[in-house]
């Protein structure tokens, strides 16, 4: 039976769960290290771009104050580029002003999920409220089961969605209320359940499910022209 | 759930219509994820299993069968987390590198109103981790949980199993 090990911490106010399978890993000090590194790497996210941390660049940048960071170019590049991808669905300048939560979470947990494949042959999944990056190194272990949630009846699944390397990201308001605004109207987008979108980059799979959340009807046909390489469900 | 699972892989996408709405308790949270209670970092800790006890708790339930990525036999305690209603802690049987029995060992009990939330949260948690064996599932996609909502989540049964 593969060794199998789970860490839980709670980082940007939610939880986040790294579970690693290979040989040893249960035992190896070195995939230890590897786990702890990985949520320092979300902890560093969460200092830079918290939209509750009044030392954050997000505030710095919303007081119109210089910001020189790489980090935070290349978050501000990608939100630029997530704004064409989608057409505008999904947009970071919110009502309540710059608001780039929707792909720095997606962003940060690839970043740190990618610092593990330096241990080789050791398989991960990491699971960041719900948004999943997910990572089998060898071809002797099985896919990562991830059961997709029921946004009506959230002790339910409604499928089970078997990933090798991938991610898989959900959008919805099942657990914390209407939070997804949609950029086109300026309020928020209550026409869906959830959306629930897979594909090779967790980044991108987070930002479609917040943009197809935000489209609203209609979201699957969109997807499907804009990213035909990534699977969409949708609950309406 | 095996039905569930078996349509669901032979579909790429899914529509589910739904005549009702369930209507959100919280209309005015307009913020994106943030920070709300933060757990105690023992809750990273990983858990060494006890001996078997109160064998009424080991029943299995179905038939276990061999699954990859399982720990070893035996009864694990999860760390006691603190929740806004005080403090949760659950106990997992595992039995041929499945979950057969899930349990809690402790639960806040003080209050009227604690009490409505463990009768209603505790037969749930139970019979999703039992569920979720059954569909043997690796992990969970859905909205963002809480902090708190995470307690009763599928995900931290499957995360306690394996800790």
């Amino acid at each position: 039976m593969t060794d199998r090990r789970a860490w839980v911490e709670h980082i940007m106010g939610m939880p986040i769960s790294l579970h690693l399978r290979g040989p040893g890993v249960r035992d190896d000090p070195g995939t230890a290290a590897a786990a702890t590194g990985v949520f320092a790497v979300l902890r560093e996210a969460d200092q830079l771009f918290s939209t509750y941390r009044l030392d954050s660049v997000i505030w710095a940048i919303r007081r119109g104050e210089p910001v020189d960071h790489p980090l935070v170019r290349e978050v501000l590049a990608l939100c630029r580029e997530a704004r064409d991808r989608t057409d505008g669905w999904f947009d970071p300048e919110l009502p309540g002003g710059f608001d780039p939560s929707g792909l720095v979470k997606g962003w940060a947990v690839e970043r740190a999920a990618a610092t593990l494949h330096a241990l080789g042959d050791v398989d991960h999944c990491l699971n960041a409220g719900g948004d999943i990056a997910l990572h089998v190194a060898s071809p002797s272990r099985p896919a990562w089961r991830v059961g997709i949630e029921d946004p009506r009846d959230r002790h339910a699944l409604l499928g089970v969605r078997t990933v090798r390397t991938g991610a898989v990201a959900t959008s919805g308001t099942a657990a914390r209320g209407p939070h997804i605004v949609d950029p086109h109207r300026g309020l928020p987008a209550e026409g869906l359940l959830s959306v629930t979108v897979s594909g090779p980059s967790l980044l991108w799979a987070d930002v479609y499910a917040t943009a197809a959340f935000a489209h609203g009807p209609g979201a699957e046909t969109w997807l499907r022209r804009r990213a035909p390489e990534y699977e969409i469900t949708v609950v309406a | 759930m095996t039905r569930i699972a078996v349509a669901f892989a032979a579909t790429v996408s899914v529509i589910v219509l739904l005549f009702s709405y369930r209507t959100s308790t919280h209309p005015s949270a307009l913020g994106a994820t943030g920070p709300t209670t933060r757990l105690p970092a023992g809750s990273a800790v990983p858990i060494s299993p006890t001996t078997p006890s109160d064998p009424s708790s080991a029943t299995p339930s179905g038939s276990p069968s061999a699954t990859t990525g399982a720990g070893a036999n035996g009864t694990y305690d999860g760390s006691a987390a603190d929740t806004p209603y005080g403090p949760v802690q659950v106990r997992i049987t595992l039995s041929g590198g499945r979950i057969t029995a899930a349990q809690t060992v402790q639960v806040p009990n003080e209050s009227r109103r604690d009490v409505e939330i463990n009768n209603a949260a505790v037969p749930e948690l139970v019979q999703e981790t039992l569920q979720a064996q059954t569909a043997q599932i690796d992990t969970v996609s859905g909205a963002t949980y809480t902090s708190e909502g995470y307690i009763q989540s599928l995900q931290s049964a499957i995360d306690a199993a394996h800790r």
